[in-house]
């Protein structure tokens, strides 16, 4: 996924010199090449990440569209203010790109684990929140965000969904299909969607057709896709890699009980208000808490025989 | 450019408006923005180019106050400059109105960084610079500090990064009076040897009276190859006499007959 963002970064570059990529010195392998192409367009700040997003303020109030990136909680929560008052509140083009989501670092422990960024994110008045799940997501997300006004959150993540044929039928804001299928819906943000779609795959053999969305925008949320979705279905799952507090599945609750939707057969998958202090492969974690295809199995399979 | 005496005045009648604007609004930080009002005389009346009837010009010399709970004295120095009538002041602290405590751009001439939380203004200054090296502007970049909000460290990863970047189109000014919100500055946390620190981090660093505007002109007018940073010593509370040097006018609003008190000693009929 980062290279496809790379890829998008690259054109928007070489098409706008006023396109600025700023690092809190991480990115080892992965920009040496955009310093060496757009030396003036490129700076490492340092591991400063406070200054970080007031320079990127700084440069964003004299025109310049701005990425950041860091990794894990460093680009978002360590300089959460700054991103408040100085980015937000001035309306600024800042777009905030942070890898490793979820548990992409599992291993590296806590202080990596991004499991809040989503709902501390999405509660900041006009940011666009988005968490791809392809590589063509990102790569998309990345130009639309640059064009668009105000602070984008693109949250980055290891794993992809595997799809027999992504497209190029993405919108910021527009919920995309990523398996079509009649019974259950699962709503799904970044790259845990391969999860959903190896459960489509098991719940095939019994007959069970599952239809996958992709909701790489979590704000501004597709609302009248979601509700057409959710009347058309029998149930529907939400699945995110990350605290259940504030994200995707509480979006969608709050969708619901402010249009006066009830849904009989519904189930949020996430992390339940709490810190992981195991350590382990992000395919060891989303079993522990889980966050998989196992899981979605089995609540499907609740649904089925209830 | 303003003389001296036309600077002065300009810094009393500044002082006027804000012990109004607090009395008025039951507001305070009244302390702070007295001490500070000598070096926004200086810098608006003196040093910056800008346009009052253009504030966007995008020749202007960029002005940020940090301590953005002095913004009574720039909202009273933007109106004293034009950019907006003086009668808006009254409105100050007012509900439904644009002028908060804290300083905020949102609808107000002259302003480019809303700010009250410390910590702030020095990182986004430090960018707005080296924009203009970048495109080759020659406008400068003016952060007013306190020295209370120095205790952030926001401010000292922007002190290195602006002299690792060269950024000698960028002037800090720090408001030393030496009290902050509980005690001195130095029974809180030290901030000695601060000249000493901020050559350290690579800064050209100049000492003054920051009540005298001979001293604040000649330190900040002129170019430099390193970022310049001024050390402003100045008086909390400067031009009331009860107020001068008590952290209490951190906190409290002139009324009743302290009002009246400050009134006459800034020279102002009641």
């Amino acid at each position: 996924m980062r290279d496809a963002l790379m890829k998008s970064l690259f054109q928007l570059a070489d098409k706008d010199p006023n396109l600025m990529l700023l690092t809190g010195d991480l990115g080892y392998g992965v920009f040496e090449e955009f310093e060496k192409k757009y030396p003036k367009q490129y700076l490492n700040i340092g591991v400063a990440e406070q200054n970080m997003m007031g320079v990127a303020a700084g440069l964003a109030l004299e025109g310049k569209i701005i990425f950041t990136y860091s990794i894990g909680n460093f680009p978002t929560l360590r300089c959460l203010e700054q991103i408040r008052n100085d980015a937000c509140y001035h309306e600024l083009n800042i777009n905030i790109i942070a890898t490793g989501g979820g548990f992409s670092y599992g291993g590296l422990g806590m202080s990596h684990h991004a499991t809040e960024d989503l709902a501390i994110m999405r509660a900041l008045p006009g940011v666009t929140v988005v968490s791809p799940c392809t590589e063509r997501e990102a790569e998309l997300a990345t130009v639309e965000l640059s064009l668009r006004k105000g602070v984008g959150y693109l949250r980055i993540d290891k794993t992809k969904a595997e799809l027999e044929s992504d497209s190029d039928d993405f919108k910021i804001g527009r919920a995309r299909t990523l398996v079509k299928g009649t019974d259950y819906t699962i709503f799904v943000t970044g790259g845990i969607a391969e999860e959903a779609v190896k459960a489509s795959k098991i719940l095939e053999e019994s007959k069970i057709s599952l239809n996958i969305v992709s909701i790489h925008t979590l704000k501004p949320l597709d609302a009248r896709f979601i509700k057409n979705e959710i009347k058309s279905k029998k149930g529907v799952i939400v699945i995110e890699e990350g605290v259940l507090i504030g994200g995707l599945g509480s979006s969608i609750c709050e969708l619901c009980v402010d249009s006066g939707i009830t849904i009989n057969n519904f189930k949020r998958l996430g992390i339940d208000d709490h810190y992981s202090s195991e350590v382990g492969s992000q395919e060891f974690l989303r079993d522990k808490y889980k966050l998989n295809s196992k899981a979605i199995v089995k609540e499907v399979l609740k649904f089925v025989n209830k | 450019m303003l003389s001296n005496i036309e600077t002065q005045e300009l810094a009393r009648k500044v002082r006027i408006h804000a012990v109004k604007m607090v009395n008025k609004g039951g507001s305070s930080h009244i302390g702070s923005v007295l001490s500070v009002v000598d070096i926004l005389a200086v810098l608006y009346g003196k040093v910056m180019q800008y346009r009052s009837n253009n504030p966007k010009w995008d020749g202007r010399d960029r002005f940020i106050l940090s301590k953005g709970h002095a913004g009574a004295g720039v909202y009273a120095i933007l109106a004293e400059c034009g950019f907006f009538d003086i009668v808006e002041l009254d409105k100050h602290y007012q509900d439904g109105s644009i002028f908060s405590g804290h300083v905020s751009h949102k609808g107000v001439p002259g302003v480019e960084l809303s700010t009250g939380s410390l910590g702030h203004g020095l990182p986004v200054a430090s960018g707005m610079a080296l924009a203009a090296k970048i495109d080759k502007k020659t406008h400068k970049v003016f952060v007013v500090m306190s020295d209370g909000e120095l205790d952030e460290g926001s401010n000292w990863e922007a002190f290195m990064f602006a002299a690792h970047h060269g950024l000698n189109n960028l002037t800090a000014v720090i408001d030393r009076n030496k009290l902050q919100s509980m005690r001195t500055t130095e029974e809180t946390l030290s901030l000695e040897p601060l000249r000493d620190k901020l050559i350290a981090f690579g800064w050209n660093v100049i000492e003054v009276d920051g009540h005298d505007h001979d001293e604040l002109f000649s330190a900040i007018d002129g170019d430099t190859k390193k970022p310049k940073v001024i050390i402003a010593n100045t008086i909390k509370g400067k031009g009331v006499s009860f107020m001068e040097n008590e952290i209490a006018w951190h906190y409290r609003t002139p009324n009743g007959r302290l009002f009246d008190q400050a009134m006459k000693d800034l020279g102002e009929k009641i």
